[in-house]
């Protein structure tokens, strides 16, 4: 695939990882966090690990907008399909996240609910065009990434005056998340920051400006691809050893100092920050999501349908909160791979192929159990 | 002969009713009318409830496959050929000759008749083609609703060849993994066409009946070891489903296996793994390392495994895992996948 294919160059990369093992100081750990789960994910599909010297140690942050959606949020849906009869839409991985009453929204459809999987809100819109009878709610989830996408389906339902259709709003925000682990009291100890990619080109790269300012701690924004995160990761381990602690940006092809103003714009008219939101893992962090702006209350299916958010707290065993912070591995859990599989998720990071136990469940547990070769036949 | 209906069926603007599956008049003029017409041969053409098929010599093979594939056309194929193709595969890669097929159809009230005359006309076409003939069948018809056009479940039965063992448990450590083409391109075509997601593309469904490429493959290489058809779950769950039966592990090589570059783009666009994707018409084959080359070259002499690689190699491992080394330079695994990235692909 040109234009994609020079960005996973094995070549490239083994000479980056050269590089990077030159660069590295002896004795000294890097402790690495990579927010965003594309991240995560493409660092286990690629095997990025296998390159680099033990040194440096990567840290999955909470990046993942499937995995820090609290319980409570998805009860809120299910109660929306089962009890309330709407049409819930929402991507894909969502469907699969567990919920109160061993229930997720995949379990509830096979109890009658009309849950439909979509790959954008505007494909939701299209269900709420076509059947204008009943009532549609789109699920809407993720960092600033996705949350243009959902402004533009709210501002094209006012125009048409699709009244069936609503929002079930839970867009977050990634500075606050990366406040949040920062100021943590007991929090994880991070060198630095591998920044976002897609979200960055939304924000741009200077709201992090103060987690190098205030924090003293580098950040590297990156792109998702292979060679894109080794390259930050190099960027990162010249700033810690030069004891620079700078926003830089790897991800040139994309993100620029203001991002997309556009998109930031049709945001801001929409949306408006929420007092508090819950997060998964992060607890209740002030001004950390969206809710729709008063004008366009009409779509809010929160206030539509009266289903207030209840917390629920998580599976006992289930350490997706720690690991979310940073704190634990996912292996570190007690059962990662054994009662939690992709397969039968018990916490949300079982779930997304972005989610960091579903990351090292698909691609890196070969890495914990004994060598390959244990056995001859 | 003339026709006992005093009306002929309107195959052009006509619709599957009840009456077509309620075992009166009806019925039997679309049996005569269209399922005897197109597929027609000696067996069907004794008109009992079940076929007298001559002896045969040696072992039996059976094999059963339900097709519920949406949309029942897509670039490539539709769901009559993929019927036909789908049993006598999963017949052949049993190390047999497929012989006859039974099908049993579940049609859904208001299906066009125009489309069932398509759907039974190609399956008529790949049978023939594959020189397999539909000698037994049923057709039910269900309400508005209670399908989704046409269901279509074939059986297949074949007779082993001689001197051949191949089987999922027969893997060994230090074996070599093939695969006869580019892998993906079933799945990826039909996505290309789902209502919710169409794209452009030039993907075309690689629904193929194989059974020609395993008998040249076998009559080649007698110890071949595993033959499988990666269709749901594509190549990852075959191998998976291999190191689990065989109690190995196996170690792909990316940088070998092929994959089309628009089936990697179209992947790379929905965020799939081409090696999760569904394939209709590709060979997967275990067989010992010396015999990598002769198997690579008899793949190779048949227009089906025109493409065929060497892909990987069989390994010892207890925890029976499939790994790969990137093309990056790392290493993963290659996992089942969880969940249903792709319903109703075949």
């Amino acid at each position: 695939m040109k234009y994609v294919d020079d960005f996973r160059d094995g070549d490239v990369a083994r000479a980056l990882g050269a590089a990077i093992h030159a660069e590295v100081q002896p004795g000294r750990e890097y402790r690495l966090m990579e927010f965003c789960g594309g991240h995560t994910h493409a660092i286990s599909r690629y095997g990025i690990a296998d390159l680099l010297p033990p040194q440096v140690r990567l840290i999955h942050g909470p990046g993942c907008p499937v995995c820090v959606l609290p319980i409570g949020r998805i009860d809120q849906a299910i109660r929306l399909a089962l009890e309330h009869r709407a049409i819930l839409c929402s991507y894909g991985d969502t469907l699969r996240v567990p919920a109160s009453d061993k229930l997720s929204l995949l379990r509830a459809k096979g109890r009658g609910a009309d849950v439909r999987m979509v790959y954008s809100p505007l494909d939701a819109l299209q269900v709420a065009r076509a059947n204008p009878g009943r009532e549609v709610v789109f699920l809407a989830i993720g960092f600033e990434t996705t949350t243009p996408p959902t402004a533009v389906a709210v501002k094209q339902a006012q125009a048409e005056g699709l009244a069936n259709f609503s929002l079930l709003c839970n867009h977050v925000l990634t500075p606050a998340a990366m406040h949040a682990i920062l100021a943590a009291p007991q929090g994880v100890q991070l060198d630095g920051f591998v920044g976002p990619a897609h979200v960055s080109t939304v924000i741009g790269s200077a709201p992090y400006g103060p987690f190098a300012r205030d924090y003293g701690k580098p950040v590297v924004i990156a792109g998702f691809e292979p060679l894109d995160v080794m390259r930050a990761i190099q960027m990162l381990i010249r700033q810690i050893n030069d004891g620079r602690a700078e926003v830089e940006n790897e991800f040139t092809r994309a993100v620029t100092p203001g991002g997309n103003r556009k998109a930031q714009a049709l945001v801001a008219e929409v949306f408006e920050l929420r007092e508090t939101f819950e997060w998964r893992g992060l607890g209740t962090v002030p001004a950390s999501a969206l809710k729709l702006r008063a004008e366009f209350a009409a779509f809010d299916a929160e206030a539509r349908f009266g289903v207030p958010y209840a917390a629920v707290p998580d599976h006992k065993a289930c350490e997706c909160a720690a690991i979310l912070r940073g704190e634990k591995r996912p292996e570190q859990c007690r059962i990662f791979g054994t009662a939690c599989t992709p397969d039968n998720p018990v916490g949300s990071c079982m779930v997304s192929s972005e989610g960091a136990c579903a990351a090292h469940y698909t691609y890196g547990r070969f890495r914990e159990a004994a060598p390959a070769t244990t056995t001859s036949a | 002969m003339k026709s006992a209906h005093s009306r002929p069926l309107d195959l052009k603007h006509g619709h599957v009713d009840l009456s077509h599956g309620a075992g009166g008049r009806a019925m039997a003029q679309l049996i005569e009318d269209l399922f005897a017409r197109e597929l027609g041969n000696e067996f069907l053409a004794q008109g009992d409830d079940g076929a007298r098929l001559p002896a045969c010599a040696g072992p039996l093979v059976m094999a059963t496959d339900a097709h519920v594939v949406s949309p029942l056309f897509f670039p490539g194929g539709d769901i009559g050929c993929l019927s036909v193709h789908g049993t006598i595969n999963d017949v052949a890669v049993m190390g047999a000759r497929p012989l006859y097929l039974a099908a049993s159809f579940v049609l859904e009230e208001g299906l066009p008749l125009a489309d069932l005359t398509r759907i039974v006309s190609s399956m008529a076409a790949a049978a023939r083609e594959a020189g397999v003939p539909v000698v037994t069948g049923d057709t039910k018809v269900v309400e508005r609703g209670k399908a989704d056009g046409v269901f279509i479940t074939t059986t297949g039965v074949g007779v082993r060849l001689d001197g051949v063992d191949v089987s999922g448990a027969n893997a060994r450590p230090g074996d070599a993994v093939l695969v006869s083409g580019p892998l993906g391109d079933h799945g990826m075509a039909i996505m290309s066409v789902r209502e919710n997601l169409a794209f452009d593309s030039p993907i075309v469904s690689d629904t193929a009946a194989l059974h020609g490429l395993v008998a040249d493959l076998l009559a080649a290489v007698p110890d071949t070891r595993v033959l499988r058809d990666p269709t749901r779950g594509g190549l990852a769950a075959t191998l998976n489903e291999i190191a689990q039966q065989s109690g190995v592990g196996i170690v792909l090589d990316e940088a070998a296996i092929p994959v089309r570059p628009a089936v990697a783009a179209a992947c790379e666009l929905l965020g799939l793994d081409p090696l999760d994707i569904a394939n209709e018409g590709r060979l997967i084959v275990v067989c010992p390392a010396t015999n990598a080359e002769r198997t690579l070259t008899a793949l190779r002499a048949h227009p089906l495994g025109q493409e065929a690689a060497r892909i990987g190699e069989v390994i010892a491992d207890d925890r029976r895992f499939v790994q790969m080394k990137t093309r990056f330079g790392g290493r993963r695994m290659v996992d089942w996948l969880a969940g249903d990235a792709l319903p109703r692909i075949c």
